[in-house]
């Protein structure tokens, strides 16, 4: 999967989650800004990093800034910002959820 | 050492501040001798200052104990004003002693600490940038958290001794007779701030609104006084109530206090003559407008209400479906308002109130409690001191007094706020004991206090009254949220946490970041 | 979760689909049925958001027992397929689809459907169909729709789109409904099939929602769309039976048990023969009554 612009999906309103995607060479990098960070830091970067590279993507830097959202709204949400990112929102790939 | 709650105790703390762990919430009969306050005798003819300067350097000295009141909230001038200038006159080692902490002191607290002005605090609670700075060790030796009644209790036994309190009032004459309910600035109930008045060495009046002799209703009284200083503007009427009062159109928060409402009418209290006390959060204003309705329905009116009060339950007063208000503050302008007007809206003070070491407090007469969390574990004990993140953002209030007092203490919370989960294992903070909470309701069911199967038995039979154990709903708000990793503190203790009786329910450690 | 065709559904709550948190605390209210929109209340910038948030919200938010339907959206928009597609391998019990305006539009719901429950290799019929009535031209068609398939389980008056159609607007007295609420209804009847009534959104109005869910538990609807969760106790308390339909209900059920142990075919109250329609009602009655906390378990009276 290529990146080919930047991505985002996701509201900074309460119980979401906003998931920015743009181009990276380094692995999975994420910079992520959480309310729940202390408790839920760990959890949050794992869901994030497994859904993308279950998707596909091997390099991508990511921007997540939490709200409080559950693990299922995280994936969701990766999930739409990957598509948007590498321009394939027509075909969304369920299996990676 | 570890206390009756399960909390680790640290030894060299516990020995260094001479302090009992928590065993019980059964206070007994303890013969208790109170102190008294210096006296310095006048005819009280020169009270009025116009330097408030001049009465800080001829009251106070460094290492003494000051108080101050929070009825202002967030409209408080007072505090500011008194603050500056003793951080400028350069005092060290001072003990703050208000009975809470609101938003707007935060900032000059942080300065006094920094600038060594301010060495000890004890306080009902503190939030937002102190809690924060509290919480990553800002302040050298812990602060003390004292519920209203205890901070009561402590006055009178002594264990704090105000040397000055500071007390900004809406109405005063020349002579110290004062009250919170005529003026710009009004508030109502002057509860906490009487004990201090009645107890404090020197006391020191500022208001902006000295008006001729004699000044009645009086809730402090001229004997009482030593200074009587004139400021420009003692606080903001229209921050006094803000944020609190507010009809809630959360439809989970409506659910909640349907619940409430429920637990409350399929109880054994729910007759005529029972009594209430409800805080002031959108849930319980709403418990407040259902219990309404289920009281005329029923043909049921209720003997008082206690508390912190809010303009809905004065409406209740002026309705007749509440006889009495006993009224220790008032949170919004509504009730403030209406205590001039209301001869039933009955001023009391924090040990009338909630003191567990005096000859009988009105909570002990209190049938029914609602109270809310922040967090509440699988052996019932709240928490309403420190955030999930472990920080401190909270106040104990009257929360251990009037769940000790009541006959049915029912919490309310929601089963998790955003990612966090309300009903936990293991609250961070142990504030009240599990052993005086009842009833908890959440949005997806009630779990009664195994200990009280009449309530067991009473509930069951409610149609449509979802009931499960509680540890049924932790494991049903952890499997929304998942397992939170566990918070990591250091070894440093930043704060104390009393039960009313003076003894050690919980510490508070510095956040690990 | 698997598609049941006969249920109580006062209530069909509407959730945006691209809410989290409302999403979240769906599951709470005791609606009968909650409907997770994919249609108007998601703009088409986040079309592809929601329709994963709500796949996601499927699998794993607990609805409280409640019928999940998703609205989809409308068969002449691009997002039609995907969505279709999605809430099938979601498992969700109902699609609802908008803008019904013909039979054949719903029989390639259910054949899009069955195409995917083939490739997900879940077993056909586990997902029921509902339209959306919202057109003139589809409440002249409503007796063809609503007879269009096997899965069909109900229609919907959806009254804003309508009356724009109709070149009107939604008053208070709902005249300019008349006609499509009688339609819709005579036509879901006519085909055993479920109608729900449109929403009522001026939450101020309390007066108003009662005054039209009364209006139409009288002509006879099963239930209505609901905007707030502050409306189901409302809505339900409007369809909640007397103690006089409850007992009469009771005294049907206990002459069929009077029947089946004479082993007789024939059930007879009073003298009189007992026919279907009397003997659903009672059902209908009862399970109503249940779900209100009228009788308990074994038909005791609870109301006051």
């Amino acid at each position: 999967m290529e990146i080919k612009t930047t991505g985002v999906a996701g509201t900074l309103e309460s119980s979401d989650i906003q998931i920015m995607i743009s181009k990276g060479s380094n692995g999975i990098e994420l910079d992520l800004d959480s309310e729940v960070k202390k408790a839920y830091g760990d959890q949050i970067t794992k869901v994030i990093t497994e859904t993308l590279q279950k998707f596909g993507l091997e390099n991508a830097k990511v921007k997540a800034t939490d709200k409080g959202a559950l693990d299922c709204v995280i994936e969701a949400r990766t999930l739409a910002a990957a598509q948007r990112a590498t321009e394939t929102t027509d075909e969304p790939k369920l299996e990676v959820l | 050492m570890e206390n009756n709650v399960k909390r680790q105790l640290p030894d060299d703390v516990m020995k260094e501040l001479n302090l009992k762990p928590f065993e019980t919430s059964e206070i007994g009969h303890p013969e208790i001798q109170r102190t008294a306050p210096k006296v310095t005798a006048t005819t009280g003819q020169n009270k009025i200052v116009e330097s408030l300067e001049d009465v800080i350097k001829s009251t106070l000295k460094d290492g003494m104990t000051i108080s101050f009141h929070h009825h202002f909230r967030n409209g408080d001038f007072a505090f500011n004003e008194v603050m500056d200038l003793i951080i400028k006159l350069g005092y060290k080692d001072l003990t703050l002693a208000p009975s809470s902490l609101t938003g707007v002191m935060n900032d000059k607290i942080i300065e006094a600490i920094k600038k060594g002005v301010i060495t000890n605090i004890t306080s009902s609670g503190m939030r937002g940038s102190l809690g924060d700075f509290v919480s990553h060790g800002g302040l050298k030796n812990p602060v003390i958290f004292r519920s209203h009644g205890n901070r009561a209790r402590s006055i009178e036994d002594g264990e704090i001794k105000i040397d000055v309190a500071f007390l900004g009032v809406p109405i005063s004459d020349p002579a110290g007779n004062a009250n919170g309910q005529d003026g710009n600035a009004v508030f109502g109930s002057l509860g906490y701030a009487l004990m201090d008045a009645q107890y404090a060495d020197k006391v020191v009046l500022l208001t902006d609104n000295i008006v001729p002799y004699p000044n009645t209703p009086a809730s402090i009284k001229q004997d009482q006084v030593d200074y009587v200083v004139k400021v420009d503007q003692i606080g903001d009427p229209d921050k006094i109530g803000s944020g609190a009062t507010r009809f809630t159109k959360d439809p989970k928060e409506l659910k909640i206090a349907q619940m409430v409402n429920q637990v409350i009418v399929n109880s054994p209290y729910f007759k005529d003559g029972f009594s209430f006390q409800t805080g002031s959060g959108g849930a319980a204003l709403a418990v407040t407008r259902y219990l309404r309705q289920s009281m005329i329905d029923n043909d049921i009116t209720a003997s008082f209400a206690v508390g912190g009060i809010t303009k809905p339950t004065i409406d209740l007063l002026e309705e007749g479906l509440v006889k009495k208000v006993m009224d220790v503050q008032d949170f919004d302008k509504g009730a403030a308002l209406s205590m001039a007007q209301n001869r039933n809206q009955q001023e009391i003070d924090a040990s009338w109130y909630a003191d567990p070491h005096n000859k009988g407090a009105v909570v002990n007469n209190l049938d029914v409690s609602i109270l809310s969390a922040l967090q509440i574990d699988t052996d019932f004990n709240v928490n309403v001191m420190t955030g999930s993140d472990g920080v401190i953002r909270g106040a104990v209030g009257g929360h251990q007094d009037s769940a000790a007092g009541a006959k049915m203490t029912i919490i309310t919370a929601p089963l998790v706020r955003g990612r966090n989960a309300t009903v936990v294992p293991s609250v961070e903070t142990v504030v009240t004991p599990g052993e005086s909470i009842d009833v908890l309701v959440t949005e997806r069911g009630i779990a009664v206090n195994p200990k009280r199967q009449d309530l067991i038995d009473a509930f069951s039979k409610v149609p449509g009254l979802t009931m499960l154990s509680i540890e049924d709903l932790q494991k049903m708000a952890e499997k929304q949220v998942g397992t939170p990793k566990p918070l990591e503190y250091t070894d440093r203790t930043v704060a104390i946490v009393e039960y009313r009786d003076g003894s050690v329910i919980d510490v508070i450690k510095e956040v690990k970041d | 979760m698997t598609y049941v065709k006969n249920r109580l559904r006062r209530t069909m709550m509407f959730v945006p689909g691209n809410n989290p948190a409302m999403i979240k605390d769906a599951g709470i209210y005791g609606a009968d049925s909650i409907m997770l929109d994919l249609e108007d209340s998601v703009s088409l910038t986040e079309k592809d958001a929601a329709r994963l948030l709500v796949y996601e919200a499927i699998k794993t938010v607990d609805f409280g027992g409640a019928e999940v339907v998703v609205r989809v959206n409308g068969q002449d928009t691009p997002y039609y397929d995907q969505d279709v597609k999605a809430m099938v391998k979601a498992g969700v019990d109902v699609i609802r689809l908008p803008k019904t305006e013909s039979a054949e539009m719903i029989q390639k719901l259910v054949k899009d459907i069955e195409k995917w429950e083939d490739e997900f290799g879940i077993e056909r019929g586990t997902i029921g169909v509902m339209a959306a009535i919202e057109s003139a031209k589809g409440v002249l068609h409503a007796p063809e729709i609503a007879e269009s398939s096997d899965l069909m389980m109900g229609l919907a008056v959806s009254g804003e789109d309508y009356t724009a159609d109709m070149h009107t607007h939604r008053y208070p007295d709902g005249r300019e409904l008349e006609f499509a609420r009688n339609m819709v209804l005579q036509a879901a009847r006519a085909a055993g099939v479920y109608a729900f009534d449109t929403v009522f959104s001026n939450m101020k109005d309390t007066e108003g929602f009662y005054r039209e869910t009364n209006y139409i538990h009288e002509l006879g609807y099963d239930g209505k769309s609901l905007v707030n969760p502050r409306q189901i106790e409302m809505v339900n308390k409007v369809f909640n039976p007397t103690k006089e339909e409850i007992e009469d209900a009771q005294n049907v059920q206990n002459a069929i048990r009077e029947a089946r142990a004479k082993g007789s075919g024939v059930i007879s109250m009073n003298g009189k023969m007992v026919d279907k329609p009397v003997v659903e009602k009672a059902n209908r009655v009862l399970e109503t009554a249940k779900a209100s906390h009228l009788i308990d378990e074994e038909g005791n009276y609870l109301g006051e």
